[in-house]
């Protein structure tokens, strides 16, 4: 492909767009773990709680730091790199954003400080209130996001103005029929993935019989929300599924890497489908209706290939087939993975197979690896539009030259494969080494301790 | 409807006020690091950002979505018009952020993340000044691309803001460390504020004097002739002297707010001297606005929402008043 202004500018999107997402989607599933922990720490008292929202505590305030630095980034090359997309909608996705910042960035950010700094300055409960807003604050910020994102998927109720789009129906776009699965499953997608990590770490410990009653409480409040929350997750990307082939026929077509239309279309499991010569080059095992009934809940259900369109319309399909596997293939080891945890739940062995631990204990990037397949499918199966349907992609694009983004770019190449890809895991992997803190050395809430801990300052 | 657009116009100026006071500070405080040497020291500057830097950073994250929603035009043509400098300012801004995350976390590596935090410091100012100085020089059309674009070779006034830049958010650094340390550090950083703040006295006298007959944009001429420059500027050195006189006195909690005052005067004179423009020799506010839809309906949720950010934001500040520990941990 040729080095030019459109090819670096979606490199350099994609690129920091991958890199970012994993921090609030970890933010977003570690926040809610914090809120299960904290409040069943008040409500028993039990000094293990205690000791692992501290421990938690720690990782998220890394993970949401890492978050707010890389999020900027991504704000600033909407402008930058993104200038046709911003002049033509800004009227439309401007208000998502601003109510996004709002609604959500700045509780997070306000009660941040608390929540991280504040276990001696505020009490008990107004803390456990501060970890509660965060968390909510996490979730209605994803909203605001998925609905920008879902309104580039599913432009509606829009009209044409001087050149510009506006928008005609705030409720319409605010509760696009799109966007109600694709947050859910993203949502989930998120708990999921964290609580995978949740479940590696504590293998991890138990297996060398470290920090056992903490990694303990850690694996089963992790284990029964995976045994709970795949089936559920199963489900709602089905929903999500079904709603894309609604929306968008041929990102569908791309995913199943189907070429011409047709009924009861089979599910091909390998393929190696080639955009140049509009035909899978090589194919390997087919589930005969699979498509079809995936897609449309219909065994005879008719599918649009890619071929109706022209292949100017047409998504790279590769990276969108693949990115579907990927995804799909992993949802599959961890609805294995969730039969298996709830035989040994019931057999009462979480703690004690080796097996199980050992294994477990690969699984932390498990559900990132799947987060990132998927959006990699929806983002890849949207192109060649940067709006579906309205704008292209190389019409979204800034008119700069192309070494102002070389430059930038390798600057931003060097800064997030240094610091987010080295220091973050670095730092991550010495946090975990360390583990938790012993429980005599965390004073709990100054009014605890006597207040002996108020003038000593924060504690870490 | 005019007013609409130019309430956004307000709101948006507030937002970055805001961001350049709370992070100004912030990145004064990353640029004096070098010249304070002992850790304990070091440890008390740290943790007098810890707890709101964020909080402070995601002003700009505000102020740019606010640019986005109101102005999408405007914020299209500027931010591709000043692409390097906005990039460096993210990456030094990249860099400062993760350097608070891992200062305390590293044990050998202490010394590294250090100097991070002063280079991500120093480069987002640099940034800042040279994006501050292409806006005051204002835009032009390239005539082979027909892109408004600024004149991308660094000029000398370019340079000129850049250090006004470094004084002024090093003085709002030390200002803020006055009033959260005591002691020996204290009397230091009232030391490094006596010196600067002639630097400051200078940068103004040459924006007052250099702007009407420099290649500054006319409105400036006029301003500088009206009763109401003439106001500015005394304003402006009256707050300089209270401030030299709060440093020479020790009153410790008067020098942030003297330069917050002087922070609001430049600025309001920097507004002043572009209006109606938004792209400075281009576009005005009125030809970029988003559609008035757009606008009211997110009028409805600054006005519910704006009053509560600025209560927890106090709120969190106020938690964290009073004198800085040494230590700040998690």
């Amino acid at each position: 492909m040729m080095l030019s202004t459109l090819f670096l500018s979606r490199i350099q999107f994609a690129f920091t767009m991958s890199m970012h997402i994993i921090f609030p989607a970890f933010s977003i599933g570690l926040i809610s773990f914090l809120v299960f922990m904290e409040g069943a720490w008040l409500k028993t008292k039990n000094p293990v709680y205690y000791q692992i929202i501290r421990f938690w505590t720690k990782v998220f305030a890394l993970t949401f730091g890492m978050g707010v630095v890389s999020g900027i980034a991504m704000e600033f090359q909407l402008g930058t790199n993104w200038a046709g997309f911003s002049k033509q909608i800004g009227s439309v996705l401007g208000p998502l954003f601003i109510y996004e910042v709002m609604s959500a960035f700045f509780v997070e950010a306000g009660f941040i400080g608390i929540l991280i700094f504040g276990w001696n300055k505020v009490g008990e409960k107004l803390h456990f209130a501060a970890t509660l807003m965060v968390a909510i604050g996490t979730l209605i910020s994803a909203y605001w996001i998925l609905s920008a994102n879902s309104w580039m998927q599913h432009p509606i109720a829009y009209a044409m103005e001087n050149g510009k789009y506006v928008a005609i129906n705030w409720q319409e776009i605010m509760f696009n029929p799109y966007n109600l699965p694709r947050y859910l499953h993203m949502v989930l997608a998120a708990w999921l993935s964290t609580a995978f990590v949740i479940i590696s770490i504590s293998s991890y410990y138990l297996l060398r019989e470290q920090n056992i009653e903490f990694a303990k409480k850690c694996l089963r409040f992790s284990v029964i929300a995976i045994i709970l929350l795949v089936p559920l997750q199963v489900f709602l990307g089905d929903a999500a599924g079904v709603n894309v082939y609604k929306y968008q026929p041929i990102k569908t077509a791309a995913m199943e890497g189907l070429w011409n239309t047709e009924r009861g279309a089979p599910t091909i499991i390998f393929a190696i489908p080639s955009n140049t010569q509009q035909k899978n080059l090589f194919e390997f095992g087919r589930i005969p209706y699979g498509s079809a009934i995936l897609n449309t809940h219909d065994y005879n259900g008719e599918l649009t290939g890619l071929k109706s369109v022209v292949p100017e319309n047409q998504p790279e399909v590769w990276p969108v087939f693949f990115g579907f596997r990927i995804m799909v293939g992993l949802g599959v080891i961890m609805l294995i993975y969730a039969i298996f945890a709830t035989i040994m739940l019931a057999k009462n062995k979480l703690y004690s197979s080796p097996k199980m631990l050992y294994f477990s204990q690969f699984l932390a990037p498990i559900g990132f690896i799947a987060l990132l397949a998927g959006w990699i499918t929806a983002e890849i199966g949207r192109q060649p539009w940067a709006v579906y349907g309205l704008i292209r992609t190389r019409d979204a694009a800034s008119n700069v030259s192309m070494h102002d983004v070389l430059v930038g770019f390798i600057l931003i190449f060097i800064i997030y494969v240094i610091i987010f890809g080295g220091c973050y895991f670095y730092f991550l992997d010495k946090t975990i080494k360390k583990g938790p803190a012993d429980l005599d050395s965390i004073q709990p809430f100054s009014f605890l301790s006597g207040g002996a801990s108020s003038d000593k300052g924060v504690e870490k | 409807m005019m007013s609409l657009a130019l309430i956004w116009l307000g709101i948006i100026a507030f937002i970055v006020i805001m961001y350049v006071i709370l992070d100004g500070f912030t990145l004064g405080i990353g640029l004096l690091f070098p010249w304070i040497k002992g850790s304990q020291n070091r440890d008390t500057m740290i943790a007098t950002v810890l707890p709101v830097w964020d909080g402070n950073e995601t002003w700009l994250v505000f102020a740019g979505a606010a640019l986005y929603a109101g102005f999408p035009e405007a914020f299209a043509v500027l931010m591709s018009a000043l692409y390097l400098p906005l990039m460096l300012l993210v990456v030094g801004l990249l860099l400062r952020g993760i350097s608070f995350e891992f200062i305390h976390k590293a044990t050998s590596s202490v010394h590294i993340w250090e100097k991070c935090f002063f280079a991500g410091s120093l480069m987002a100012v640099i940034a800042q000044g040279i994006v501050v100085g292409k806006y005051v020089q204002g835009f032009i059309i390239n005539p082979l691309t027909n892109q408004i674009t600024a004149n991308s070779a660094i000029n000398w006034f370019d340079l000129f803001c850049v250090l006004a830049m470094i004084v002024g958010y090093s003085l709002l650094g030390s200002a803020r460390l006055i009033k959260k340390t005591h002691g020996a550090l204290q009397e230091k950083f009232f030391t490094i504020s006596a010196r600067l703040q002639w630097f400051l006295l200078l940068a103004v006298l040459f924006v007052g004097i250099y702007s009407p007959i420099g290649t500054a944009p006319n409105t400036w001429f006029v301003l500088h002739n009206s009763p109401f420059m003439i106001m500015f500027i005394m304003v402006t050195l009256m707050l300089m002297a209270i401030h030299a006189f709060a440093i020479k006195q020790r009153i410790e909690n008067l020098p942030f707010l003297t330069l917050i005052g002087i922070f609001i005067m430049a600025y309001i004179g920097f507004i002043a001297s572009n209006l109606p423009f938004i792209v400075p020799h281009q576009l005005t506010y009125m030809q970029t606005k988003a559609d008035d839809g757009a606008l009211m309906l997110m009028l409805y949720g600054v006005a519910v929402l704006m009053p509560l950010l600025l209560f927890y934001t106090a709120y969190a500040y106020h938690i964290f008043g009073g004198k800085t520990d040494e230590k700040t941990h998690y």
